[in-house]
């Protein structure tokens, strides 16, 4: 049983937006009872079914790292936590939709991710500005998912979900909005499920179809279709 | 006229001081948070504002700088003003934002908030019974009664901190104390804490795949509800849902490791950073105050000892018996009137700015430890509230630091309290 193959996918946003719960729910399809605070990185593990409903439909464990902390951590917390970011198939940007501060902090959350494993480009972003190009090289496929949704009250509902679209076009990701406490906005068949299984999809093929399809593009290509995460669609 | 010209000055350095709070609040203690509610800032920076022109009033005194009867009457003000918000204020809105939090109350927030401030105030006052300090001169409400609160609350709270901070502080410092850290102890750290996460993870697969083929065969994993229930499940458990139990109580150990390692992989992770630092210029500079701080320290501790065996109060200040002391000794012609009023200055200044200094860093590295989203509020204003006593009390104390005749207009504005007794009490509480 343990003899599948197996994705780590890492779940990142700021102290308190709820990644633990959204962890629980997504691999246990329970809601968390007691959420407390996540010390260091807790992992969980999601039997997942690539191509479902296919005839090449093969199971996997995605392994979802739930790391803890703010990103205004002292540095030696963040070295500490630089360990789990290695070889990571697939990052989880979370953040809360009542808290403006989580969501602009998600830039900075990626960039520490993926300074970590951007050794063949070798990119320097000396600030945690935000960088177009940084994230247009980008291979790691990301998801946003914005949390406790219930919170928001229905007339301000528009603005915020028009704010969280801009924030997901940034980086070139889907994005999922729910309430981590109410597992019926994963029900089987709703537009959420259906994303986050096309998600969790496009990192398999990522870290196991796409090996040979490694080699990057010519510039004006890249440019052309708007990022590499294109890329492996572009080759059928 | 000159009344009016100390008037706006002493209005436009509380501007600056409430700019100053401000800034504060928004660069460091809000960094990662948003700021819904600004009243809670305004109260903030207002405390803030007040507090450091008070401090600014007893430099003022020790330079002679405006003009008394102004001076004077910018101390009461002030008084009031800081008294008003501590006591008033700063409660109102914290038991407001305790009961915003919790959702049952949310309709009645108003009607509750007041009642959490009047047990406050009741509190406060059954604070003042066991102390002497009543005279039975003055009445209920006045000044003098209020402050005497405020004060022991403030002393008490300055006492436990620098108690606090005169233990932690060489400890900090010194580099004497620092372990020797290498590379490799880090690495093997990290790779254990590595492995401890594999484990954790290979079980969790075990779970997870038992779950499903559990699932799959249409068997409930939920724990039975029900009397009937209960008795069937003891009879016939499923071996899956035992499994699970078990293996779920050996992840939750491995668990509690791995947080353990990595809790420990930080703090060597610190260590090296701060060996790293102290071989640089900065930290060779930070390394010798250190040394200098803990003599200071030490030498505090030792006179509280004093203090509380022998059972006295310091009349004169410790510069103008140092000088008296020098001046014998050596010999040396001194001006000592003369000397005394420079130095007395300078000494309390650097107290002013390094208790100043202390207090914003550990309130915050303690608002950063313990504060999330939903009670930043709370916790500012806490904070506010802290402050605000922890500088008034301190301008009680410093009275003690100061040369005999700019005690007069500390004395004559806040009336006949009983001194002696406050630096007692801050003596005990400092050495527990």
């Amino acid at each position: 049983m343990a003899s599948l193959d197996r994705v780590k996918v890492l779940v990142l946003g700021d102290s308190g937006v709820g990644k633990s719960s959204l962890v629980h729910l997504l691999c246990q399809n329970q809601v968390l009872g007691n959420p407390s605070w996540t010390v260091g990185c807790s992992v969980d593990v999601r039997v997942h079914d690539y191509k479902e409903g296919t005839p090449e439909e093969k199971t996997y464990y995605i392994e979802l790292w739930d790391v803890g902390g703010s990103v205004g951590s002292a540095s030696s917390v963040k070295s500490t936590r630089a360990v789990f970011y290695n070889s990571i198939n697939g990052i989880i940007l979370v953040h809360d939709l009542t808290n403006k501060k989580s969501s602009q902090n998600l830039y900075r959350w990626s960039l520490e991710a993926l300074n970590r494993d951007l050794v063949p480009t070798g990119v320097l972003v000396t600030n945690g500005d935000y960088d177009q190009e940084q994230f247009a090289d980008n291979q790691i496929p990301l998801l946003v998912i914005g949390t406790k949704l219930d919170q928001i009250h229905e007339t301000k509902r528009h603005e915020v979900l028009t704010r969280t679209a801009f924030l997901a076009e940034d980086f070139n990701a889907e994005e999922i909005n729910l309430d981590c406490t109410n597992p019926r906005y994963l029900a089987a068949g709703s537009s959420n499920a259906v994303k986050l299984s096309r998600f969790f999809d496009k990192v398999i093929e990522k870290r196991y179809f796409s090996r040979d399809s490694n080699q990057i593009p010519g510039f004006p290509d890249r440019k052309r279709f708007g990022g590499g995460t294109l890329k492996s669609f572009h080759y059928d | 006229m000159s009344f009016l010209i100390d008037s706006s000055i002493m209005i436009t350095s509380q501007i600056l001081f409430f700019g100053f709070g401000w800034l504060f609040f928004m660069r460091q203690l809000f960094k990662d948070y948003e700021v819904r509610q600004y009243v809670v800032q305004v109260i903030f920076s207002v405390t803030f504002a007040f507090s450091c022109t008070m401090f600014e009033l007893i430099i003022f005194e020790i330079l002679g700088v405006l003009n008394s009867s102004s001076r004077y009457f910018h101390w009461k003000m002030n008084l009031c003003v800081i008294l008003l918000i501590l006591v008033f204020m700063v409660p109102f809105y914290i038991g407001y934002f305790i009961v915003s939090n919790i959702r049952l109350l949310h309709k009645q927030r108003l009607l509750f908030s007041c009642l959490l401030w009047l047990t406050f105030m009741y509190f406060f006052w059954k604070l003042g019974d066991p102390f002497p300090i009543l005279s039975p001169k003055h009445g209920i409400l006045s000044i003098e009664q209020l402050i005497s609160r405020v004060g022991v609350i403030g002393v008490t709270l300055m006492a436990l901190l620098s108690g606090f901070g005169a233990v932690n502080c060489p400890y900090t410092y010194m580099s004497y104390f620092l372990r020797n850290v290498t590379d490799t102890d880090i690495l093997a750290l990290e790779r254990r804490l590595l492995q401890t996460m594999d484990m954790i993870i290979s079980k969790k697969k075990r779970m997870a795949m038992t779950r499903r083929t559990m699932f799959q065969k249409g068997e409930v994993h939920n724990k039975p509800s029900g009397f009937w229930g209960m008795i069937k499940s003891v009879t016939t458990s499923a071996p899956g849902s035992e499994n699970l139990t078990l293996i779920q109580q050996e992840v939750d150990a491995l668990e509690e490791l791995s947080r353990q390692l990595f809790l420990e992989t930080a703090d060597l992770y610190a260590t090296k950073e701060r060996i790293e630092y102290s071989k640089t210029f900065k930290g060779k500079y930070f390394n010798f105050l250190g040394y200098f701080f803990s003599i200071y320290c030490v030498w505090k501790i030792f006179m509280a000892t004093i203090n509380i065996v022998f059972d006295r109060v310091g009349k004169t200040d410790p510069v103008t018996r140092g000088i008296e002391i020098t001046v014998n000794y050596l010999g040396i012609q001194f001006d000592v009137k003369f000397w005394s009023q420079h130095i007395s200055f300078i000494l309390v200044g650097i107290i002013i700015v390094t208790s100043i200094r202390g207090l914003l860093i550990t309130l915050t590295k303690f608002f950063y430890a313990i504060s999330s989203s939903k009670s930043s509020n709370v916790i500012v204003l806490l904070l506010a509230q802290i402050m605000g006593m922890y500088f008034v009390s301190s301008v009680l104390l410093i009275r003690m630091s100061m040369p005999l005749e700019y005690r007069t207009i500390i004395t004559q504005v806040l009336g006949e309290l009983q001194f002696s007794f406050y630096h007692r009490w801050f003596d005990v509480i400092f050495l527990q």
